[in-house]
């Protein structure tokens, strides 16, 4: 049998070597309209967010495998682009919910009909154990709950069968939000408790691996570090169904190529370009469509440190200020791929949203004034850092940095920091300049400045800024019921910021998303990563 | 006789997992920092850190890793949270394949391509193999391999889209080697045999140009060398056909350093395949290493390396046989 088998195999590829087919021809395979192909730089590393080192791209699995209790509403912005409406909580896997008199719970309804990929019924038990692991794993699952002032297993109760209530220890207007991010996903508590061992309680090892939600997509395959491949939940019930049935989601390293594979046609969309490819897709009269949104509460910006001289004086901060060469980097480095956050009314913005432009804008005879008040009339010299993962802006902006701050005397040594150690380079806090990218998931400007610039000097306070009245401001502001009080107070600690400026604003990167014309419903979400739930292909 | 040979490999091998281990524990970066993730407050990366068990002494993460590798157990990989040696296992025929498909093709264009040099030294075609080998040694492969897929699947569309060992829509074959080429054939199927090839082209190709040089000028010298021998003079005035007195006498007795030089190549293909697979998007062990790398990923690393230092140790005994075959006076020995 096996011998016929290969004889013909034999037979057949001489012929096929004869007639030519395996010489490759140019007619790419009409892909079918069920059926979306994606090829992005970084696939997921586990299934699970809650485990270590899940990186974003795992997010994305969580967004789409399992399901939150609730989520948010759609809107249309301005160019037609659709974005997640921040300020919308629609039902996903609870139907309804009620937020207590006293506003310190709130009871969900889940519901009845709902179940897991393997047919489990969806149960309060589930939300509780899926609630109490994001807990009980540490690390940032603990800490996206504790954003939310969710904190202890105690304050999850199951009611009865398909009803579930938070308590709150105290009124927080993120506790809602927070269940809408993806490491709220409820899992299936049943199948994983199938898979623990006694040292390892949460499945943990098995859950990395292995899929247990009731989301819209299952994981049909996955290779780690080569392909995911989702198909369609077909009992979904949290959500209209979505019209593409299999998603094949390949990582392609190269830039260059999976530019070149969009234009021809081989896949359906992609991301994670440097900002030229974006800038020179998105011309008028392309073949493709792209999508671009102002990535929410994200922030270029060049940091100081203020614990060590020489800029530990406020003045050569502002010289610094106004010696960045903003349009410049905006055309040079962003390729006009982002919102510029200078040249801006004041110092204290008229809205209070973040982020917002400060007033500095590049003035060197104003930088040089400055510089002679701090006594640095002739100058210094000192490092500038960047993460070198983060290179194709970066490096642009470094360089250009470097030429316009050597215009007032200060000349700057470039250190490139390979990805795997920028982070303990941070949390080290002795870098004294570096270009960098924040954001946050949560869209409230008190939450930004609670990580990069409050005294409580978490990773992210790059500078190691400390400033009492911009923590009593940030504080205040966290947990303030009255809306006038609370717009004033981030009024307040953005004008301490720009005045301080232990980091410089430059500009608001912009989350672009490149895809054939026949794609649309791509929707911005806070995470970045892709929904498939609600994109439709024609 | 070859057991002994294996066996005199093993120092090689114990060096290389001590060595290993020290230089990933020397890298600047620190894994616990970086798998903390988005929020990494000191208290979370003493917290992985002690989870990944980086809190202990050098000594104890040393026996811990030796214990464990006695067992066959190789760590699990961070980035991708799966154990390094079905990550490894995996990946290996992926690599493997893409770089004999290169040597072998290397070898097909470079022997008779030196062959012809030598027979005709200053002629065009001893001109053209001179310029070919020059560019193909001189552009980095990354360089080449962009290029290929820009004018071959870009520009001309003859080539498959650079997107991995198949393209999305076929499903690969059953798993019995890990070859596609041979598993395809072994199941019988023709349009995955098909299909694989073709996306096997431009990355073998890219590989092959690279290290079109050291081979086909070897074997130019080789062949000069041995032409001008009295032994081939005197084959030739014995009136002995071109042709036997090209490839019987004089190509089997040039063969010797070519097979050495075959070796280096191999080697150095071995090494070329990172940036080669990080461009033709093939998931292979090279791109994995760098991707490891990255994140100062402790466990991959290591198993890279300890699994590159045994292809190494089998390779040079394939070279030793190799010369036996070839010249049966060399003495395969411990």
């Amino acid at each position: 049998m096996k011998s016929r088998l290969m004889s013909r195999f034999t037979f057949r590829l001489f012929a096929a070597m004869c007639f030519g087919s395996l010489v490759p021809t140019a007619v790419p395979a009409a892909s079918p309209k069920d059926v979306l192909i994606v090829a992005n730089e970084t696939g997921p590393n586990s299934l699970d967010i809650h485990g270590v080192g899940a990186n974003r791209p795992s997010y994305g699995v969580a967004w789409l495998v399992y399901d939150r209790l609730i989520t948010h509403g759609r809107k249309k912005l301005p160019d037609g682009t659709l974005s997640y409406d921040y300020s919308k909580i629609e039902p996903e896997l609870a139907e309804s919910w009620v937020v207590a008199k006293d506003g310190l719970s709130v009871t969900f309804k889940l519901r009845k009909n709902a179940t897991f990929h393997d047919g489990t019924p969806v149960t309060a038990k589930d939300v509780k154990w899926s609630y109490d692991r994001a807990l009980a794993m540490g690390g940032f699952p603990q800490f996206q709950m504790k954003a939310g002032s969710l904190e202890k297993p105690e304050q999850f109760e199951v009611v009865d069968e398909h009803t579930f209530r938070v308590s709150f220890p105290r009124r927080d207007k993120m506790s809602l939000p927070d269940m809408a991010v993806p490491v709220a996903s409820i899992y299936n508590s049943t199948l994983a408790m199938k898979n623990a061992t006694p040292d390892d309680p949460w499945a943990a090892n098995w859950l990395k691996n292995n899929a247990a939600g009731g989301g819209a997509y299952k994981v049909e395959s996955w290779k780690p570090g080569q392909e995911i491949v989702y198909a369609r939940f077909d009992n979904w019930k949290s959500g209209p169904m979505p019209k593409v049935r299999r998603v094949i989601q390949r990582e392609v390293p190269s830039a260059g190529n999976r530019r070149a594979l969009l234009e021809r046609g081989d896949i359906d969309m992609t991301y994670e370009m440097p900002p030229k490819d974006f800038q020179e897709l998105s011309k008028a009269g392309g073949k493709l469509h792209v999508a671009s949104v102002p990535v929410e509460n994200a922030v270029w910006y060049v940091g100081m440190n203020v614990t060590k001289p020489p800029f530990d004086n406020v003045k050569v901060r502002q010289a610094v200020a106004y010696a960045i060469p903003y349009e410049q980097l905006m055309a040079g480095a962003f390729y006009g791929r982002a919102v510029k956050l200078w040249g801006g009314s004041g110092l204290r913005p008229g809205q209070p949203v973040w982020p917002t432009p400060h007033s500095y804008k590049t003035d060197l005879a104003q930088a040089k004034k400055l510089m002679q008040q701090a006594g640095h009339a002739d100058g210094f010299e000192t490092t500038l850092s960047y993460d070198l993962g983060q290179g194709t802006i970066s490096e642009p902006v470094a360089i250009l940095l470097q030429e316009s701050l050597a215009k007032i005397g200060i000349k700057l040594v470039i250190n490139k920091v390979p990805g795997a150690n920028w982070r303990a380079a941070m949390l080290k806090k002795d870098m004294p300049l570096i270009v960098n990218r924040f954001g946050g998931w949560l869209n409230y400007p008190e939450y930004f400045f609670y990580w990069t610039y409050h005294g409580q000097n978490a990773v992210f306070n790059t500078m190691a800024y400390q400033n009492p009245e911009l923590d009593r401001l940030v504080d205040a502001a966290r947990f303030e019921a009255d809306r006038k009080k609370y717009e004033n107070q981030v009024r307040d600690f953005i004008e301490v910021a720009h005045k301080d400026v232990p980091r410089v604003p430059i500009a608001q990167p912009v989350m672009d998303v490149a895809m054939q014309k026949n794609v649309s419903g791509y929707t911005y979400w806070f995470h970045l990563q892709p929904d498939y739930r609600q994109i439709v292909k024609q | 006789m070859i057991g002994l040979r294996t066996l005199s490999a093993l120092p090689n091998l114990i060096g290389v997992l001590i060595i290993t281990f020290l230089i990933t524990r020397a890298l600047p970066g620190d894994p616990a920092a970086f798998f903390a993730g988005a929020a990494g407050s000191q208290e979370a990366v003493e917290q992985i850190r002690a989870k990944l068990g980086l809190d202990k002494s050098l000594v104890e993460q040393f026996a811990y890793y030796v214990r464990d590798l006695a067992r066959g157990d190789l760590g699990t990989a961070l980035s991708t949270g799966r154990p390094v040696l079905d990550e490894i296992l995996g990946r290996l025929p992926a690599s493997l394949e893409l770089t004999l498909s290169a040597l072998m093709l290397a070898t097909a264009i470079a022997i008779p391509l030196g062959v012809l040099a030598a027979t005709r030294p200053g002629s065009w075609i001893d001109h053209m193999c001179r310029a070919l080998t020059t560019a193909g040694v001189s552009l980095p492969t990354f360089f080449t391999g962009l290029l290929l897929a820009y004018i071959f699947y870009y520009r001309l569309g003859w080539a498959p889209a650079p997107i991995g060992r198949l393209d999305p829509y076929a499903t690969p074959p059953a798993t019995v080697t890990g070859f596609y080429l041979i598993d395809a054939a072994l199941a019988g199927d023709l349009d995955v045999f098909i299909a694989s090839a073709r996306q096997l082209i431009l990355p073998a190709l890219t590989m092959a140009l690279f290290v079109l040089a050291p081979l086909a000028r070897m074997t130019r010298a080789a062949m000069l060398g041995v032409l001008s021998a009295d032994f081939v003079r005197t084959a030739r005035a014995y009136g002995l056909s071109r042709f036997t007195v090209l490839y019987r006498y004089a190509f089997r007795n040039a063969l010797l350093p070519v097979v050495t030089t075959l070796g280096m190549v191999f080697s150095f293909l071995l090494g070329s395949n990172v940036l080669v697979e990080k461009v033709f998007a093939w998931p292979g062990i090279g791109s994995f290493a760098i991707e490891s790398l990255m994140a100062s990923d402790y466990a991959p690393i290591q198993g890279f390396v300890l699994t590159m230092g045994a292809l190494y140790v089998l390779l040079n005994l394939a070279i030793d046989i190799l010369y036996r075959i070839v010249d049966p006076r060399v003495e395969v020995s411990g």
